[in-house]
């Protein structure tokens, strides 16, 4: 008999490379006069680690972009229980942006594995 | 067997009594029902020693083709071992069934390669999709068009072969949040019209690729409205399900119904609540290949159980 508890480690990727991504395109959105700290403007990011999505409720201002980044080996996707919104299966370090423009609480799940579930949470 | 723990001391599983113990298998073992008892006969050497008589047809699933991670970093390398070990089969089988997630990311060339190494085994393969294989832009069109010819809705179809009749479902499409699989309203209605007429001792086999029965809701190893569709083949003598998606071997019988999910050709996945999440699980190399395999399904005239014999791709 195998016993799958003789095996243990968990595959993690990398994220630096993104990391240094997004870092360079918020210098970019800096340089071409862009105001931080207007709803607008407003970022959040909401990450995809073990079947999860963290954090699983997040609440926002209206106007923010709300961004998936899926670090799983898994491709999973972003789908809104209303079908405002629905990404395309998201590969490992792929990510999907949404901007949330109207008030209200938004359920969401991911399209492969429904039972991974997520709530957007945005204030006028 | 204590309680709460397996033979092998695994914790055991019971939920709402819907699975009451599982089987992992390694190495190939030999499964015959009788009595609505499985029992084991022995490793698959003495089983293919036995050389069972009858009717034979194959299972694989979960080939992913196109996934390189750490898991397996040649899922297609797997596969084409598993079709190696098809072909020396000295008893040839009358077909395949492929349980789902042919490819990762459902693209073409994924596609193409799947079926280069697949068709080289020069078997009938009735497939049904996997959540993977309908992940394309347009969600399902390239599955369809390549393996949906004959079928219903979004893939569903029977056949009859060999004295049994063969049902392949589909539980992977327009899934709803916070739930598990699901086959839907126009898949039963079909499903109910299909088995008018036929007698109850016909010998069923139904496929589909994520289990039909609630395997481990927290991971979503299930099937929502799976119980309406054991339901309406509650009246048949022999019924066989067969499944994948869950990468690893688990065998139950309840009544006349044998439930049996498949090992991938890629990548193994941990047994239920015993990793955070059920993603590919790394194990050393020179094990992997013993928790890839195929099963082998066997109809022996004159017996109401079917045989089955899953064999891994070691050795
Ligand atoms: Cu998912």
């Amino acid at each position: 008999m195998i016993k799958p508890k003789d095996f243990g480690a968990r595959v993690t990727t990398p994220t630096a490379r993104r990391t240094v991504l997004r870092t360079a395109l918020v210098l970019a959105f800096a340089a071409a006069g862009v105001r931080p700290g207007l709803a607008e403007d407003a970022k959040a990011k909401v990450t995809i680690d073990n079947f999860t999505f963290a954090p699983a409720k997040l609440t926002i201002s209206a106007g923010t972009t709300v961004t998936w980044d899926n670090h799983d080996d898994i491709p999973h996707s972003v789908v809104e229980k209303n079908k405002l919104f629905r990404s395309k299966a998201l590969d490992t370090d792929e990510s999907y942006s949404f901007t949330f423009t109207s008030a209200g609480t938004y359920d969401y799940f991911c399209g492969l594995h429904p039972h991974m579930v997520g709530k957007i949470i945005v204030k006028p | 067997m204590a309680d709460d723990r397996m033979e092998d001391g695994r914790p055991k599983i019971d939920r709402r009594g819907a699975l009451e113990c599982m089987i992992w298998a390694g190495t190939g073992v030999l499964w015959t029902i009788a009595g609505g008892v499985p029992t084991s006969l022995g490793l698959v050497g003495e089983a293919f020693a036995a050389d069972p008589k009858g009717f034979t047809f194959l299972q694989i699933s979960d080939s992913h083709v196109g996934f390189e991670k750490p898991a397996n970093p040649n899922a297609l390398g797997t596969l084409k071992e598993a079709i190696a070990k098809v072909k020396a089969m000295s008893a040839r089988p009358s077909f395949m069934i492929h349980t789902g997630d042919i490819t990762h990311l459902s693209k073409p060339a994924e596609f193409d390669n799947a079926e280069q190494v697949i068709s080289d085994a020069k078997l009938q393969v009735h497939y049904v999709p996997g959540e993977h294989d309908i992940i394309d832009e347009e969600r399902g069109k390239a599955y369809l068009e390549r393996y949906g010819k004959g079928s219903k809705g979004t893939g569903w179809y029977s056949f009859d072969d060999g004295g049994v009749h063969f049902i392949g479902l589909v539980n992977v499409v327009d899934l709803k949040g916070g739930g598990l699989g699901n086959l839907g309203a126009d898949q039963l209605a079909w499903l109910e019209d299909d088995l008018k007429g036929k007698s109850d001792s016909t010998p069923v086999v139904v496929f589909a690729h994520i289990p039909l029965w609630i395997v481990y809701p927290q991971w979503g190893w299930g099937t929502e409205d799976g119980m309406r569709a054991l339901t309406l083949l509650k009246r048949f003598g022999s019924v066989t399900v067969l499944n994948g998606h869950i990468h690893q071997l688990i065998q139950k019988v309840e009544g006349n119904v044998t439930f049996h999910t498949a090992m991938s050709t890629a990548f193994p996945q941990p047994a239920p609540g015993s990793a955070p999440s059920p993603g590919p699980m790394l194990v050393p190399a020179e094990k992997l290949r013993s928790v890839l395999g195929l099963s082998s399904v066997t109809v022996k005239q004159g017996q109401k159980p079917l045989a089955i014999v899953d064999t891994t791709l070691a050795g």
